[in-house]
């Protein structure tokens, strides 16, 4: 894969006369990534030609257009949650001085730590009517009823969108801070000098941009949305996703579901290509001045109060508040928890993820630096079908994984029986190579979206400079851009970490025998109405979504000043 | 190259897992939660030295094991419900077992007539209601629950779970799909909240006053009435076997079938014997408050407390076939919203 541009040990080929296109093989590299990496999703498509039961009469009839409205209504509330929480936070913490700045830099991120079924359930055993709250208000107003009082309900539409927007805004958050430091701040000092207000700079100025990058963390945010099937399902909250499982599980029909997906899946790419449609004539590239530090505003104390409560809510609803109560159950159950198959369920999260982000950053960092190299049409088609994965709910994703590594576990398998007469079984599907294969489908989207964004803004007299001085694209790759993006590509692999650990239904279809993650741990328990006896590997899970979280942060703040 | 090194190290590692398959093991693929199975499989391994490898999954098993195919590494699938294990015969994945053991074991209306599947323990369908405001014997049956006098006050959880989708399977099988669905319209009028949560919280429901009458299955009350925290939930609520007096209360069951390339079939069968045996259905019947499916094993004493039950006797193959009609059904009725 990368591996052989990266080590740059290609034969110093004389060609110092500049040959201005350059080789083909980081197009080859590119085509064949994308050409395994899509398999999964082609295996779907491939589905959706061959339902038992054509299921759209009855769909149409009934249920679908309930599907359609409230996946767009889930889906426009998380966008408004997600971009008003993350821009006005990743505005405050960058431009502003208050109090708590520097640990809301990082802490913002928390409740990224937190997977959205876990704080479902969180919040639902707090607000329901057995929870604290509503003991309390009844013990208060000496309520003896659900009749006698009116409180709001948690597990509805609107409960669904704030908890999966507090537990995604940290993706606008991160991709908005990074982009806004990344900011040259003369930029802003001469707006500033032209007459615009601080405000009034932020939405001409600073937010076009960070679009770009605003625009992958909301696209993210989306999908995830849209592939979001824990937290639904626990609410009763009819979307697409649910409308899919329906299809699958109850009519039996894996083709119909497979259509579904593929109905979202169109969905998405449409979203994406009007996004990039509406900026395609943008091309920017920042320059930035290292010398020239951003210059926080200072303000009277009433309005850094407001900063500090702006920042603290979101942090205090989603990491706060779950860690807590997860934490006084994990207390209340620790010794039915801490044993040995806790500890081999974390070295499973720790290694599936790890090797999953690090593969997925070398594809990601891969297909960017082609599309880089070879800005056409066809690396463009390249790069979008490759991230097609992060559009597909994870357990059709994972069918997806099954069809191609067992079709050609079993052809191998024909093969050698055939000719050796020995059978070689299944070597791919049902190991941890399918789950990290999966994981990488699902999460490139994550770390090529981000190295392309981060790319751009390298301005191309760097790579010209440097192939000029005699610079293979690789040398140029590992000598130039991938010092300049370290804190991107960090940020990237702790992004796909976290998101891996958090993984569920993919990992709970593919994986080996007796194998569990963390995830899968908590998850048999909590679909078992029981999640207060697995509430340790849940708050493990959280703890180990923050130590990236902390790396994330320190190395975007001291890569602003060496680089 | 450290990266591509430890990107090596990495795959390397990531087949490792692969090396689980030894002889003398069983390979189970379960729809039942790992930690419900483990102190059945201990017991199994402790009898007979026989090791077993698990994987839970709510979804996506058969799949992996008809793509799997005849390289597949299960020998046996476990699963909650009639129709689960249905559709892996209809899919030609599960093998028939001709067994004694099995047969002298369990009742012939608890398994597939060629041994394409056996049950392993029953589950009842029941109605639960309010000690405070429903008086004993003012609900009786399923079709009661549609009587406009519960307008606003039944709780259920989604129409279309499956221990749902077998309750309306089995009134289509007794009354036809046109009575039923205006039976299912009737029970959708008089919920009192949207159908959510699961089969507890509607227990739960009752005790906040949320709503009187509830659909549940035997056991969720058996293990609440278990547990410090919920047991005040339960003792708020009487428990109704519907149907007693007539056709019989709806059961399900949990199962287990043979697949067709068990590579270890006969340690599978043996695993099969062992789950049918006594011992493995005393286990299902204490720890999860099930009805055995061996006669020769009493339920628990919760369970016996509850007192004798009328099971339907409706073939489950038949409710299994009405399912894909039940699902359509609770569509139309937009029964979920």
């Amino acid at each position: 894969m990368a591996q052989v541009a990266l080590t740059g040990n290609e034969p110093r080929v004389e060609q110092p006369t500049l040959t201005r296109r350059p080789s083909k093989r980081w197009y080859i590299a590119a085509a064949l990534i994308t050409a395994i990496v899509a398999l999964p999703v082609l295996s779907v498509l491939y589905l959706a030609l061959f339902p038992d039961e054509n299921i759209w009469p009855h769909l149409l009839e009934t249920t679908l257009p309930r599907y359609l409205i409230t996946t767009l209504q889930l889906m426009a509330g998380v966008a408004i949650i997600t971009l008003g929480i993350g821009l006005a936070t990743a505005w405050a913490v960058t431009m502003c001085e208050f109090p708590g700045r520097k640990f809301f830099e990082w802490a913002m991120l928390l409740p990224f730590a937190v997977p959205a079924y876990v704080i479902a359930y969180v919040y639902t055993s707090l607000l329901d009517y057995a929870g604290p709250v509503q003991k309390a208000l009844r013990e208060w107003f000496g309520w003896s009823s659900a009749r006698d009082y009116w409180f709001p309900e948690i597990r509805s539409l609107e409960g669904a969108t704030l908890m999966i927007g507090l537990v995604l805004y940290p993706y606008v958050y991160l991709l908005a801070r990074a982009a806004f430091l990344e900011q040259s701040p003369s930029l802003f000092s001469v707006s500033r000098s032209l007459g615009h207000s601080a405000l009034s700079t932020f939405f001409r100025v600073v937010l076009p941009i960070a679009r770009p990058a605003i625009a992958v963390g909301l696209s993210l945010v989306l999908m995830e949305t849209l592939n979001d099937f824990g937290t639904v399902d626990f609410f009763a909250v009819q979307t697409l996703t649910a409308g899919l499982f329906d299809t699958w599980m109850n009519l039996g029909n894996l083709g119909g579901a497979a259509q579904i997906a593929t109905t979202m899946l169109a969905f998405v790419v449409i979203l994406v290509t009007l996004e990039r449609y509406s900026r395609r004539r943008q091309e920017q590239f920042a320059a930035r001045d290292n010398r020239d530090p951003i210059r926080r505003f200072t303000m009277s104390f009433p309005r850094q109060m407001v900063c500090v409560v702006v920042c603290a809510i979101p942090v205090v609803l989603g990491f706060v508040v779950p860690a807590l109560t997860l934490g006084t159950y994990a207390l209340e159950y620790f010794e039915e928890s801490w044993n040995n198959e806790f500890f081999r369920n974390t070295i499973n999260s720790l290694f599936l993820s790890g090797t999953a982000a690090l593969t997925t950053l070398l594809v990601g960092i891969t297909l960017a630096y082609s599309r880089r190299l070879h800005n056409t049409r066809g690396m463009q088609v390249l790069m979008r079908l490759s991230s097609l994965g992060y559009a597909m709910p994870g357990a059709v994703l994972a069918v997806g994984v099954i069809i191609p590594l067992a079709g050609f576990d079993n052809w191998l398998d024909s093969l050698m029986r055939d000719y050796f007469n020995v059978s070689t079984g299944l070597l791919l599907s049902g190991t941890a190579f399918a789950m990290v294969f999966a994981y990488t489908v699902r999460f490139l989207a994550v770390s090529a979206g981000s190295v392309e964004s981060a790319l751009q803004k390298i301005t191309p007299s760097m790579d010209m400079a440097s192939r000029s001085l005699g610079h293979t694209p690789g040398q140029t790759l590992a000598r130039i851009h991938l010092p300049m993006l370290r804190g991107t590509l960090l940020t990237a692999a702790l992004v796909v970490f976290v998101d891996c650990m958090k993984e569920l239904p993919a990992t709970l279809i593919l994986r080996p025998f007796n194998f569990d993650t963390l995830a899968t741990y908590v998850y048999q328990f909590a679909s078992d109405e029981k999640l207060a006896h697995s509430a340790l590997p849940a708050l493990i899970i959280v703890l180990a979504g923050i130590i990236p979280i902390i790396l994330m942060s320190r190395s975007i703040a001291s890569s602003r000043t060496f680089t | 190259m450290r990266m591509k090194l430890a990107a090596t190290a990495a795959m390397a590692l990531s087949v490792m897992p692969l090396a689980a398959n030894a002889e003398g093991e069983v390979n189970i693929y379960s729809y039942r939660q790992a930690y419900l199975l483990e102190p059945l499989l201990d017991a199994f391994t402790e009898e007979t030295g026989i090791k077993t490898n698990v994987v839970f999954a709510k979804d996506g098993l058969a799949e992996r094991l008809e793509r799997e195919g005849r390289n597949s590494p299960a020998d046996l699938v476990m699963t909650t419900d009639i129709s689960r294990i249905n559709e892996l015969v209809e899919r030609d994945l599960v093998q028939a077992v001709d067994n004694d053991v099995l047969e002298q074991n369990i009742p012939a209306n608890l398994r597939h007539p060629d041994g394409k599947w056996f049950a392993l323990t029953t589950r009842a369908r029941l109605i639960f209601t309010s000690i405070d405001r429903v008086e004993e014997g003012e609900i009786t049956t399923y079709e009661d629950l549609a009587d406009p006098k519960w307008n606003d006050r039944i709780c259920t959880r989604s129409g279309k779970h499956p221990y749902n989708i077998a309750l309306i399977s089995s009134m289509i099988a007794h009354h036809g799909e046109e009575k039923t669905e205006e039976w299912l319209r009737g029970v959708k009028d008089n919920l009192a909240r949207k159908p959510q949560g699961g089969d507890r919280d509607q227990i739960k429901a009752i005790a906040e006053g949320v709503c009187d009458v509830a659909i549940g299955n035997s056991y969720y009350y058996g293990n609440m009435l278990a547990d410090d925290n919920q047991r005040p939930a339960a003792e708020a609520v009487r428990l109704v076997f519907p149907n007693a007096g007539d056709r019989g209360t709806h059961i399900n069951i949990s199962g287990a079938a043979l697949t067709k390339s068990a590579p270890n079939q006969q340690e599978a069968i043996k695993l099969l014997e062992f789950l049918s045996r006594e011992k493995a259905q005393q286990i299902y019947a204490e720890a999860n408050t099930e009805y055995p499916a061996n006669p020769a094993v009493k339920p628990s004493g919760i369970v016996a407390e509850w007192g004798e039950i009328n099971p339907d006797s409706l073939s489950l193959q038949e409710i299994a076939e009405n399912r894909n009609a039940a699902v359509k059904m609770v569509d139309r009725v937009d029964y979920d919203n």
